[in-house]
């Protein structure tokens, strides 16, 4: 399973960092920074809340 | 009872939500979607945000649809009932009225938000019609008429230094065109984030060079005298309880909203004394079986703060309530306490507001005051020795951890001390 962010759409809301904080990290620019692009099957739930929490869907998990 | 029949009403952010989560829980069944706007689900942050931007920047002008209505239709296989408006509510038949027709549930999701306040005498449902030249901004078609006024160069009033009438301020600024902001209270804010933030925000208008006067009131609108035979009123300028006469070709009314419950009355479903929102526990339920509500209209429990009833505008709020309502409503049994810590955010003038939690405190506490040197502001919000809320001007990167803090029930003393180490400017 991969992350794809889409920074020119994020726009730092950090909804992601809330649902799923080892996985998304919002930095001093006001952007998404992916911890780790490639986590394990076992985080699937937790990731997809992420995903669906970005209030303009810039986060996909692909695989 | 299981169910076979959903029903959801209000067909915005918590609508949507509510729709979604009932397939991805897995339930086969019948899905209705009810709204009464014409368009397919739309977000609206960007309506008083990006929208309202010059061309060539992203997002200018352009509706931003959640999903369309062909994707709604075929793969979440929902009855999609546009520009139709709930009327009223049986719920001894379980039956929500459209009209004439009455459409039956097994469970309900209620999610019709709400809808902004008018200025006596400018309501286009009143008895003297519409008065052009005087919007408030919550749907697509208010948005345009705001957009076409910059793009016209109009001189802009705006009533209510709340969020959205800042962020319309912002946008006029933006294009460099004067805008004044009218504000009843001495310092604006000060129900939702507390006078300690209302302060620094009036220093962002100021900084910005938008004219905002404070502790005045309108006392009420001129008009012009109508020259065409069509008889229409349009605004010409506001008069202000102070005596001054704003002259005006636009005014923008951002004095707050009222829960959009009106078909609701009667029906049985507990409203607010006050404002007549929808009163629901921690689960979201009603005290209507089968009934449940979420979003905007939503007076809603929260475990997280002493039980306290909170009726929150928030997209994360609606966004969250919603899906969590559509799985209660199918599976009642399963249905817990919703735990969110609330939250939001604004644009002015090029900074980023956000807002973590509860502002109801006994102590607001400024920790960071770096926005007259380009950096930022954090203010922390106290009760007993727990950290509750916390407002942040550009300094992203602290919020989420701030707002951790918050659902931990952290305490305040090493919630100080995180923010105050962590003050490095990010201009945005
Ligand atoms: C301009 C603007 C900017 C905003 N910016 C931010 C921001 O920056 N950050 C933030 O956190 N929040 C922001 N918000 C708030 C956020 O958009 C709302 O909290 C969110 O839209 C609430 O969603 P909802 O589904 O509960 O209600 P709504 O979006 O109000 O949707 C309710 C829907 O139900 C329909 N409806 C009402 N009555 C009936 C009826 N009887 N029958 C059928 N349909 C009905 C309405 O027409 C509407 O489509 C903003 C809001 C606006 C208007
Ligand atoms: S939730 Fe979306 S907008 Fe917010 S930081 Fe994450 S990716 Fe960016």
């Amino acid at each position: 399973m991969r992350i794809v962010a889409d920074l020119g759409k994020c726009e730092g809301l950090g909804m992601c960092e809330a649902m799923a904080p080892d996985f998304f990290e919002v930095d001093e620019d006001g952007v998404v920074d992916v911890l780790d692009a490639e986590p394990g099957e076992e985080h699937r739930t937790d990731l997809t809340a992420a995903v669906d929490a970005c209030p303009v869907l810039a986060l996909t998990l692909q695989g | 009872m299981s169910v076979e029949r959903m029903v959801v009403v209000g067909a915005s952010l918590a609508g949507l939500r509510a729709v979604e989560a009932a397939r991805r829980a897995g339930y086969d069944g019948e899905l209705v979607l009810v709204g009464d706007e014409v368009h397919a689900p739309y977000d609206r942050p960007p309506l008083s945000k990006a929208f309202l931007d010059p061309d060539g920047e992203r997002g200018a002008g352009a509706v931003a649809q959640f999903r369309s209505e062909e994707v709604l239709r075929d793969e979440l296989r929902v009855d999609l009932r546009l520009g139709t408006r709930a009327t009223g509510l049986d719920t001894t038949a379980r039956e929500v009225l459209l009209g004439d027709e009455r459409l039956p549930y097994d469970a309900l999701v209620i999610a019709t938000g709400s809808v902004p306040r008018w200025l006596p005498g400018t309501d286009p449902a009143g008895p003297d019609g519409p008065l052009e030249g005087v919007t408030q901004l919550r749907t697509v078609e208010d948005a345009r008429r705001v957009r076409e006024a910059l793009e016209a160069g109009a001189r802009i009033v705006v009533v209510g230094a709340g969020f959205i009438g800042s962020e319309v301020a912002s946008a006029a600024r933006k294009r460099g065109l004067p805008v004044t902001v009218v504000e009843a209270l001495d310092v604006p804010l000060t129900r939702s984030v507390g006078p300690e933030v209302g302060v620094a925000c009036v220093e962002l208008h100021r900084a910005a060079g938008t004219d905002l006067r404070l502790g005045v009131g309108v006392a009420g609108l001129d008009e012009e005298t109508p020259d065409g035979p069509d008889g229409r009123r349009r605004v010409r300028a506001v008069r202000l309880t102070d005596g001054t006469t704003l002259p005006a070709d636009l005014v923008v009314l951002g004095i707050g909203v009222r829960p959009a419950t009106d078909w609701l009355e009667g029906s049985g479903v507990a409203l607010h004394d006050g404002d007549r929102g929808v009163l629901v526990d921690a689960t979201l339920a009603t005290n209507v079986p089968g009934v449940w509500a979420a979003g905007d209209m939503a007076h809603v429990e929260n475990p997280l703060f002493d039980g306290e009833q909170h009726r929150l505008e928030h997209w994360t709020n609606a966004a969250d309530h919603g899906a969590a309502a559509a799985r209660h409503a199918l599976d009642p049994a399963a249905a817990e306490p919703v735990v969110t810590v609330p939250y939001f955010w604004s644009d002015w003038y090029g900074h980023r507001l956000q807002f973590v939690g509860t502002p109801r405190a006994d102590e607001a506490r400024v920790v960071v005051d770096d926005l007259a040197t380009g950096g930022g502001l954090v203010v922390l919000y106290r009760r007993a020795d727990r950290v509750v809320g916390a407002f942040v001007v550009d300094l992203p990167r602290v919020v989420m951890k701030l707002r951790r803090r918050v659902l931990d029930r952290g305490p305040w003393k090493e919630a100080v001390a995180f923010a105050t180490g962590s003050e490095v400017p990010t201009p945005r």
